[in-house]
């Protein structure tokens, strides 16, 4: 039976069976643990996702690079430049919500651009050309303001603030009337993103050259595909993604500060292995980057439930997850080499 | 004539002309920009002066970027976990003295506390060292792990406070020892990198560790232990972060989780690289890698000298690491090499109408 199911899943999928099993284990453990805190509603699900909505973008775009075997690790600056920018542009400088969400998108997508040239046409390591970004952006913000700035534009705080109900999964409070979980646009727009990369990775034309790049770089250029242009298309999108990850983190802080998101891009990519992710390239998948973000997110919750512990425990418990995982891969890698070399 | 060039491309062509170079470029803007940049004066029985402070700051990061230097050399892969452990190390040092509350009575001998310190640091390499050469592991992924936790033990050692030791002895390490015009870090700094270089020339570790850096496989099958050796050098690399985790506590005379050793992970990898060593592994010059840290520590002071504030440094730094990259690059060579190709052909045909 084991040995069935074992077949039928290959090893990737396995890793990522693993993680949503994990994360539902967690997640029942949490309602019974805390049940008298209402755990069990609605709810709570629904603020994983609204508090790692910023994550969940960046994880997608992370999971992205990470199958072409590279590694982006300047987004949580990125990240802070763009909530920095925003802030900036709309209160110092009375740029409209819509025209300055643009320019930062833009930014973005240039920061991708010039990252990525460096990366696929002068062949520098990824890990040296983005700790170059991660300390540019991070200087930058410091270049624009060193204060906080928090957002009062009003059309801004008009699509953070917009509160979208469910229709469904409701529960009756103590004067009686129902009250219906809510969304806020955030969520929209990294569940949006989340599917458009899952389709486009698992598609288009573009996607499957991802996975053979990453997977072998010398067979896809024999294969006739274009290994420099798609490395760099993907650090461009990357870079897009990590923009909007910083407008959807925004709309969640409302304001900028040059130390936020520190330890941002750490996240997203403890999510992306967690979520089944091979750092070696080649193997990946956005959806198991989601549950790596919701496992991280379920941390947090335990530990706000709990009341007792203190934020670092999450940063110990990620660490131990990540390496628990990081172990499982590589076991799952030698047995494979294993099986492969007992066939030939 | 013939002399003069062949001399020339022998001093360009040298390993340690490219650091010795950025090196001087950063020195000759700050003596333009400072006039008393080489001043140093004695004050109080102790040498002042921009240099003196160079040194010393550099210190630290001397010793990381010589653990840092052999972690490339040996596995091609850098260790970005390095800052974390020194802030565990740190906090291991100051718990064994005084316990969970700042005090100025240690409650055992100072040394067995370093000591602590000091092993604490080379379990976390050790740790590091087993993730990537037992299991395989990316040396990046393998210390992501400890740069994510290592901050949180640290904290979880110290429960979350600042603690301080509020004792004369405990800021000689970090500062000045009384009598001695020279800061301290300086002569630590000097015996961890002498007693390594005399080990890598004495014996024949060294070539080992570049015979497993260019290529494992065929280091396994000359019949070297190449698992043993990438585990000796990330242990290494965690002893080296333990000794400047002392280091920086002692300057400050608490631990801050929280900032002790901030990103001097990355300051260290940048020596490496600017040191000229390549970060895909084999080769590497530990002089190189000093020089590369005392430019980095050079630019950092002449940056805050000419008013930067620390918030703004990272873009200067990040420029900095571009450029270098780039001239290492040999793509970029080759694509100058074929602009200029291309620029000749097309001059040859405009003379050939």
């Amino acid at each position: 039976m084991i040995q069935r199911i074992r077949n039928r899943l290959s090893d990737n999928t396995f890793l990522l069976f693993i993680t949503i099993c994990l994360f539902i284990a967690m997640y029942i453990a949490g309602i019974i643990i805390y049940r008298d805190n209402n755990f069990g509603r609605f709810q709570v699900f629904l603020n994983l996702f609204i508090s790692n909505a910023g994550l969940i973008v960046a994880a997608v775009g992370m999971t992205m690079v990470l199958i072409t075997g590279g590694i982006d690790i300047s987004i949580g600056s990125v990240v802070a430049m763009t909530c920095m920018l925003l802030a900036w542009m709309m209160e110092n400088k009375n740029i409209g919500a819509l025209p300055a969400i643009i320019i930062v998108l833009l930014i973005g997508i240039v920061f991708g651009l010039v990252q990525g040239w460096l990366i696929a046409y002068l062949k520098i390591q990824p890990f040296i050309v983005t700790l170059a970004g991660m300390f540019f952006a991070r200087g930058m913000t410091a270049v624009i303001s060193s204060d906080i700035i928090s957002i009062k534009n009003e059309t801004f705080l008009a699509i953070a603030n917009a509160k979208i109900y469910l229709p469904f999964g409701g529960y009756l409070n103590r004067k009686g009337t129902m009250v219906y979980p809510y969304l806020y646009p955030s969520v929209i727009i990294g569940i949006v993103v989340l599917i458009l990369i899952y389709m486009m990775l698992k598609y288009t034309k573009f996607g499957r050259s991802i996975y053979a790049v990453g997977g072998n770089e010398q067979s896809a250029l024999l294969m006739g595909l274009n290994v420099k242009r798609t490395k760099l298309k993907v650090y461009v999108l990357n870079g897009f993604l990590a923009a909007l990850a910083g407008f959807v983190f925004c709309l969640n802080t409302s304001g900028g500060f040059v130390e936020q998101a520190k330890g941002f891009e750490m996240e997203a990519i403890a999510a992306a292995v967690i979520g089944g992710t091979l750092l070696t390239g080649g193997v990946g998948n956005v959806i198991g980057s989601l549950f790596g973000v919701l496992i991280k997110g379920t941390i947090e919750t335990f530990i706000t439930f709990q009341g007792t512990l203190s934020s670092w425990w999450t940063k110990i418990v990620i660490a131990a997850l990540l390496c628990f995982f990081i172990i499982l891969q590589s076991i799952l890698v030698f047995t494979k080499h294993k099986r492969r070399k007992a066939i030939t | 004539m013939m002399k003069v060039k062949q001399v020339l491309k022998r001093v360009t062509k040298h390993s340690l002309f490219f650091p010795l170079t950025c090196l001087a470029i950063v020195l000759i803007i700050n003596l333009i920009k400072t006039p008393t940049f080489f001043r140093i004066s004695l004050n109080n029985g102790v040498l002042y002066g921009y240099m003196m402070d160079i040194l010393n700051r550099s210190s630290e990061l001397i010793i990381l970027a010589v653990g840092m230097t052999l972690v490339v050399a040996g596995s091609g892969g850098t260790d970005i976990s390095v800052g974390a452990v020194s802030s565990v190390a740190g906090a291991v040092t100051i718990f064994a003295l005084v316990g969970s509350m700042s005090s100025d009575t240690y409650r055992m001998p100072y040394g067995l506390a370093v000591l602590l310190g000091v092993l604490a640091g080379m379990v976390c390499g050790a740790f590091n060292g087993f993730l990537v050469a037992k299991l395989r592991i990316q040396p990046m992924v393998a210390t992501l792990i400890l740069f994510t936790a290592g901050r949180g033990i640290a904290q979880v050692i110290t429960q979350g406070f600042i603690l301080y030791v509020r004792k004369e002895q405990f800021k000689y390490l970090g500062n000045f020892i009384p009598g001695v015009p020279i800061p301290t870090p300086i002569f630590i700094a000097t015996i961890v990198v002498v007693i390594t270089v005399l080990i890598l020339k004495k014996t024949a570790l060294g070539l080992y560790i570049q015979a497993v850096g260019i290529n494992s496989k065929a280091a396994r099958l000359v019949g070297l232990n190449s698992t043993l050796f990438t585990f000796l050098v990330y242990t290494f690399s965690g002893l080296c972060a333990g000794i400047a985790g002392m280091i920086i506590t002692s300057r400050v005379y608490s631990i801050d989780a929280n900032n002790a050793g901030l990103n001097i992970e990355l300051d260290a990898i940048l020596a490496v690289a600017i040191g000229g060593n390549s970060l895909s592994g084999g080769k590497f010059s530990i002089a190189g890698s000093i020089i590369g840290a005392i430019t980095i520590q050079a630019l950092t002071t002449s940056l805050y000298a000419m008013k930067v504030t620390a918030d703004q440094l990272p873009v200067y730094k990040a420029i900095v690491v571009i450029i270098i990259v780039m001239i290492q690059s040999t793509e970029l060579k080759r694509m100058v090499k074929s602009l200029h190709h291309k620029f000749l052909c097309s001059r040859e045909r405009r003379w050939a109408k």
